[in-house]
């Protein structure tokens, strides 16, 4: 089955250890065994026929070769040996149900391993993305998401193909290999060794080229790579360069690594080509040498002519294995450092298990404790040294603070996207570490900077995972967030489909993110930066629709722009992990302290410079 | 596909014909081994010697030797051709995608061009590899094949045409019925990743609302479309593999017994030939077969090269909208704008984004654009660096319409800095310096001077300070750094206007105040044209142009302004309380 790719090597890189990586993936194909050893059994009976066919072929040739009158410088010495026409359909009897057994059986066995290959490769992708759901965040948030990406796609991809080209590949090309090799000694063991010489000189001659082109592939791909960053910051950045003039520079950058690029490339190319011809040759010669060893010991009657025909079959079934078992492998190895990879990634720690924490929760009033708490990112890197807050049920607290006082950290802390080193978070007196994260999730609703949508109608983006969510209460939503009448202007309504060809601003992204909070109408309530993205009078609509949120619910605002938190019922002013001031608003004016200079530099009213 | 052969040059086509004559040869060298094979069933037939033998055998060498030799040489032309092909496509994309405009580039999208630029490239360039020698050779040794064959037995080359036949119907088959299948892969593999990348970014969201096990139902239900599909794919691929086997060793088997039966059926003394010639047709048929497969499997390759090829052509076929101009000998530097009657609408789009826009802006004056999200104010200041183009009306620059400038001309007179600040790989100078020519490349001291007024001294604490290492798109600094340095950028420039496409929004406060007085000193006598969110940015201009739904609805100083336009003051009041505003 051809794989239809291109002709770079899809994969340069080395695994760290290929028979444990093989061996990790032979465990997790477990569950096919079945299916792997029938199918294994029968390409083997395959191989086998494919053996056998010569040798039949090989006495046809002798009786027909025997029938031909023999004659020696032109004189008849012997008038050829008569044979019975029933025998010649016997042989292709035998043959005939050979190659067709054969033929079904590597059917079978084709469609059997792609089953295992295809199943496996499901399983696969659905554990990563299990996994994905399963890792810390504190996991997460490091991996760049090109990388998980890439397992889930790419490297699954090439372990399926893989196995499913290579080791069905890999077992009837040993089988064969090992196979002609016994029957050319057993027929003829000079011609045997004479054959297999030859292909041994062929191969080592194949292998130095191979080692000394190893260089041009490396180098080809490192460039591939280089130009390819060349041209993505160059497409995504294309504006900047265009308006400064600097298009030259860039054209003379680019075209100095596709020169390289050119020369490593074909380089590799040329090397690439020239190993079917060099193989062609190397199976050419094996025949040549076949043809005249095998006409020498016929002349010396050591042998019948049939020998001569068997043997130019076996060179060929002989010489294609070994070609084969050498891509095999490479692909192989490939294959194992995906699959390094994706056990690496499948074996990382998962988030501690909470199925034995069963704290009853009481419906939820609100009553927030925060106690001493303690958390860095890094080890060494204490980010929140010693952050306590009682908040009552009700309340609307705003944290502020400059960029990297650990605003959005107090979130992840809530939330138990981080857990605390150290202190404890209690809502309404029960640890929220008691609680399973889940328990502790469903307490809050949340609205991030971030305007995470996704691909799908406004209806299941609103709703997502909420249950028994009727029309009306996705238009009291909407109309509170003012939504209504961009929602009537969609061509479907609620069932117009969100995908990036829709023309959505990220204000009315964010938007929906606040009445996707609004239907999920948890107890308490989280908005980080939720109005960053939209402008002022935009925001003021939001406003009025948060207000309504908040109001009986205890709630987390951490803003920008301060004027929205005016009316919080406590601020807290948060500055390298401390809570250095905290009151409502006009307590921490009058306080003149950090929070008025912050308040009074957003504004710069007095007398402060601005562009004249 | 046939279109990119245009790109090749006179001496690519040289080599061309150089590379089909080495495939001939080669073909002529491969074909005439067997012959040697019949002549030696002949000679050990009628008493040759061992001599007799060696010297057939030694022909046989010599054929194959040429043969290798030959295919080496045209794999070497071949190999340049084609890498060669691939360098200068991706050359001249990449030059059409530079000069495009923002139009252009999000018709395409810039993943797309991406791609376009390199995985299709690639595409087309692997075809070409194969399809120089391989689309030669196939047709030259199934034809010289043939005509070997064709004299010889009609019974043994019906045999063969039959075995031709059937490979021929069996991939006919396999090709209608998975090629659409082997389509659908690219979706259904776009649609998982899709899955996976929305379940990443929204790890959060995801979790806040205990969704993890909404997400994995859907990434299951793609996961099980692409398997089916996948599977069903290879249960028709699986169908190769036997026929070839069959094929490949019946052929030979039905060659043997049509001999079987003609030497039966012959006379004493032509049942040699018959006997040699079998031996031969065994070889020649296999390499009929095998040509037949090698193109077989080229057409089967095409179909994906020619989505490529075309992809290709769609952007080298595209022109950029925006035409540079003819260029004006009289460069006034004053930094002089106008506005003339603009009106602006987006290619297709029925409505306009902007319309009658009127004003002027002297030099060194300090105009803002205030407006709600979708107003038009980014638009209307991207018109003046021409990242688009008015659709109705003028717009100005030192008395000329810019349209009539060259790009480069227009846009020495401006500093862009862009509301997603931009960064490229390199150093932190390399990037301010960027675009400017060797003579105009400013002193180390201009860096600083550019960076300072930036508000970007951090700069000086990196590991290298103005050398420091900047990662592909900047990612190793954060935004506001980011942010201060492609202003920094602009103003090394030295330009008559600055352009701020709210690109204040990122600094915090503190910054965006101390820039703003940095600027006021050390850049006078510059025209500023400023796009902001915040009142404070802007309060103090000489000029506040107030936008609503693509029109200017005021117009005037701050103060102005708060008496006599309702948008601005609903604006104002939305970001400050009355009494702050009356403290002013």
């Amino acid at each position: 089955m051809p794989r239809m790719n291109n002709k770079f090597p899809a994969n340069f890189g080395k695994p760290q250890n290929t028979k444990k990586a093989i061996a990790r993936l032979f465990k997790y194909l477990k569950v096919f065994m079945p299916l792997i050893i029938i199918s294994t059994i029968l390409i083997i009976a395959n191989t086998v026929f494919r053996i056998i066919g010569p040798n039949q072929l090989a006495k046809l040739t002798t009786i027909l070769e025997k029938s031909v009158p023999q004659f020696s410088n032109g004189i008849l010495v012997s008038p050829g040996t008569p044979f019975e026409i029933s025998r010649v359909w016997e042989i292709a009897g035998i043959l005939i149900v050979l190659y067709a057994f054969g033929a079904v059986f590597s059917y079978i066995a084709n469609v059997m391993i792609a089953k295992v290959c295809f199943k496996a490769s499901q399983k696969l992708r659905t554990d990563i993305s299990n996994k994905i759901n399963n890792l810390p965040l504190k996991k997460l948030d490091r991996t760049p998401h090109g990388d998980i990406l890439s397992t889930v796609i790419n490297d699954v991809d090439l372990v399926g193909q893989t196995l499913h080209h290579s080791v069905s590949t890999l077992v009837g090309s040993i089988v064969l290999f090992f196979g002609s090799l016994f029957m050319m000694f057993i027929t003829n063991w000079l011609m045997a060794l004479a054959a297999i010489c030859t292909t041994l000189l062929g191969f080592s001659v194949m292998l130095i080229i191979i080692k000394n082109s190893q260089k041009y592939f490396i180098r080809q791909q490192r460039q591939l790579g280089e130009l390819n960053g060349v041209i993505e910051e160059s497409y995504s950045g294309q504006t900047v360069i265009k308006t400064y003039n600097a298009k030259e520079e860039f054209k003379e950058k680019f075209e100095k690594l596709n020169e390289q690029l050119y020369v490593s490339g074909w380089k590799s190319q040329f090397i690439s080509g020239t190993m079917n011809p060099v193989m062609n040759f190397v199976g050419n010669l094996s025949y040549v040498v076949v043809c005249i060893i095998g006409s020498i010991l016929f002349i010396k009657g050591e042998i019948g002519f049939g020998v001569i025909t068997a043997f130019m079959i076996y060179v060929r079934l002989f010489t294609n294995p070994l070609n084969q078992i050498s891509q095999a492998m490479t692909s192989i190895q490939s294959a194992a450092a995906a699959s390094e990879r994706i056990f690496d990634f499948l074996d990382e720690d998962e988030l501690e298990d909470e199925s034995h924490k069963n704290v009853n929760i009481p419906e939820i009033k609100g009553n927030v404790d925060i106690e001493n708490v303690k958390f860095g990112y890094l080890k060494d890197k204490e980010i929140i040294h010693n952050f306590s807050a009682k908040i009552k049920a009700g309340q609307k607290v705003a944290i502020v603070g400059p960029t990297g006082a650990g605003k959005t950290t107090i979130v992840n802390l809530l939330m138990r996207f981080y857990d605390a080193n150290d202190g404890d978070i209690k809502i309404d007196g029960i640890s929220i570490y008691d609680m399973k994260r889940s328990q502790v999730r469903d307490i809050f609703a949340m609205v991030l900077q971030d305007t995470w949508l996704f691909e799908g109608t406004i209806r299941e983006n609103l709703i997502y995972n909420k249950e028994n969510v009727t029309t009306e209460m996705l238009d009291e939503a909407c109309k509170a967030c003012g939504l209504d009448h961009f929602i009537k202007t969609l061509p479907n309504g609620y069932d117009t489909v969100l995908s990036d060809e829709t023309s959505v601003s990220v204000g009315q992204k964010q938007l929906l993110t606040i009445a996707r909070a609004m239907i999920q109408n948890a107890p308490m309530l989280i908005l980080d930066e939720a109005t960053s993205n939209v402008d002022t009078r935009t925001e003021e609509t939001i406003q009025i629709a948060m207000d309504k949120l908040t109001e009986n619910r205890t709630s987390f605002v951490i803003a920008h722009r301060l004027s929205t938190i005016k009316n919080a019922d406590k601020i807290l002013v948060l500055k390298d992990g401390d809570v250095i001031e905290s009151g409502n608003h006009k307590e921490l004016i009058k306080k003149n302290g950090f929070y008025a200079e912050l308040y009074n530099s957003q504004f710069s009213l007095e007398g402060s410079a601005v562009i004249e | 596909m046939l279109k990119q052969l245009k790109h090749l040059t006179k001496k690519d086509w040289i080599f061309a014909l150089i590379i089909a004559a080495f495939v001939v040869c080669d073909v002529y060298c491969e074909l005439r081994i067997p012959e040697y094979m019949q002549q030696i069933v002949i000679t050990i037939k009628s008493g040759g010697t061992v001599n007799d033998i060696l010297a057939n055998g030694a022909k046989m060498l010599m054929f194959a030797v040429f043969a290798i030799l030959s295919v080496i040489i045209a794999k070497f032309f071949s190999s340049r051709v084609a890498i060669g092909l691939g360098k200068k496509l991706r050359s001249k994309i990449y030059n059409k995608v530079i000069d495009f405009s923002d139009a252009e580039i999000k018709k395409f999208s810039t993943s797309s061009l991406i791609n376009r630029t390199t995985n299709d490239v690639v595409q087309v360039q692997s075809i070409v590899a194969m399809g120089l020698t391989l689309l030669v050779k196939a047709p030259v040794m199934a034809v010289m094949a043939i005509i070997k064959i064709v004299n010889t037995n009609l019974a043994w080359t019906l045999a063969t045409a039959i075995a031709v036949g059937m490979i021929f119907i069996t991939l006919l088959i396999i090709t209608f019925v998975a090629i659409p299948k082997f389509k659908k892969i690219q979706t259904l593999t776009d649609n998982l990743n899709k899955i996976t990348r929305e379940n990443l970014t929204g790890t959060r969201v995801v979790r806040a609302f205990n969704a993890e096990d909404y997400q994995q139902s859907k990434f299951e239900k793609a996961n099980e479309e692409i398997t089916d599909n996948h599977l069903f794919i290879s249960k028709t691929m699986s169908l190769i593999d036997p026929t070839m086997t069959i094929v490949m060793n019946g052929l030979p088997l039905a060659v043997y017994i049509i001999g079987a039966i003609l030497i039966y059926n012959a006379g004493m003394f032509e049942k040699l030939s018959i006997l040699a010639n079998m031996t031969v047709f065994g070889s020649y048929s296999i390499q009929v077969i095998m040509s037949f497969i090698a193109l077989i499997m080229i057409f089967m390759q095409l179909p994906r090269a020619q989505v490529s090829a075309r992809r290709i052509n769609e952007v080298l076929e595209t022109k950029s909208t925006i035409e540079d101009g003819k260029g004006t000998d009289k460069p006034i530097k004053t930094g002089e704008i106008q506005f003339v009657n603009v009106g602006f609408k987006y290619p297709e789009a029925e409505e306009y984004v902007l319309h009658d826009i009127n004003f002027k802006v002297k030099q060194g004056e300090v105009v803002a654009f205030i407006g709600s999200t979708g107003s038009g104010k980014s638009t209307l200041i991207n018109l003046v660096p021409r990242i688009y183009d008015a659709t109705e009306g003028q717009v100005i620059v030192d008395g000329v319409n810019v349209k009539d400038y060259t790009v480069e001309q227009l846009n020495d007179k401006i500093g862009y800095i862009s509301q997603k600040a931009i960064l490229f790989s390199g150093t932190v100078k390399s990037n301010v310096t960027m675009g400017l020519k060797n003579g105009e490349k400013p002193t180390d001291e201009d860096v600083k001077n550019a960076l300072d007024i930036a508000q970007a001294k951090f700069v000086y604490k990196l590991d290298g300070g103005v050398e420091a290492r900047i990662d592909q798109g900047g990612k190793n600094v954060s935004g506001g750094q980011k942010q201060r340095i492609s202003i920094a950028r602009a103003l090394a420039r030295k330009p008559e206007i600055l352009i701020f496409d709210d690109s204040f929004s990122a600094l915090d406060y503190k910054t965006d105040k101390a820039l703003r007085e940095a600027l006021k000193t050390k850049a006078e006598g510059t025209t500023c044209l400023i796009v902001a969110q915040r009142i404070g940015t802007i309060k103090n201009a000489d000029k506040i142009i107030v936008l609503d739904k693509g029109a200017v609805v005021g117009e005037g100083k701050h103060d102005e302004l708060m008496k006599n336009c309702s948008i601005y003051k609903e604006i104002a009041l939305s970001q400050l309380s009355k009494e702050e505003l009356k403290n002013a």
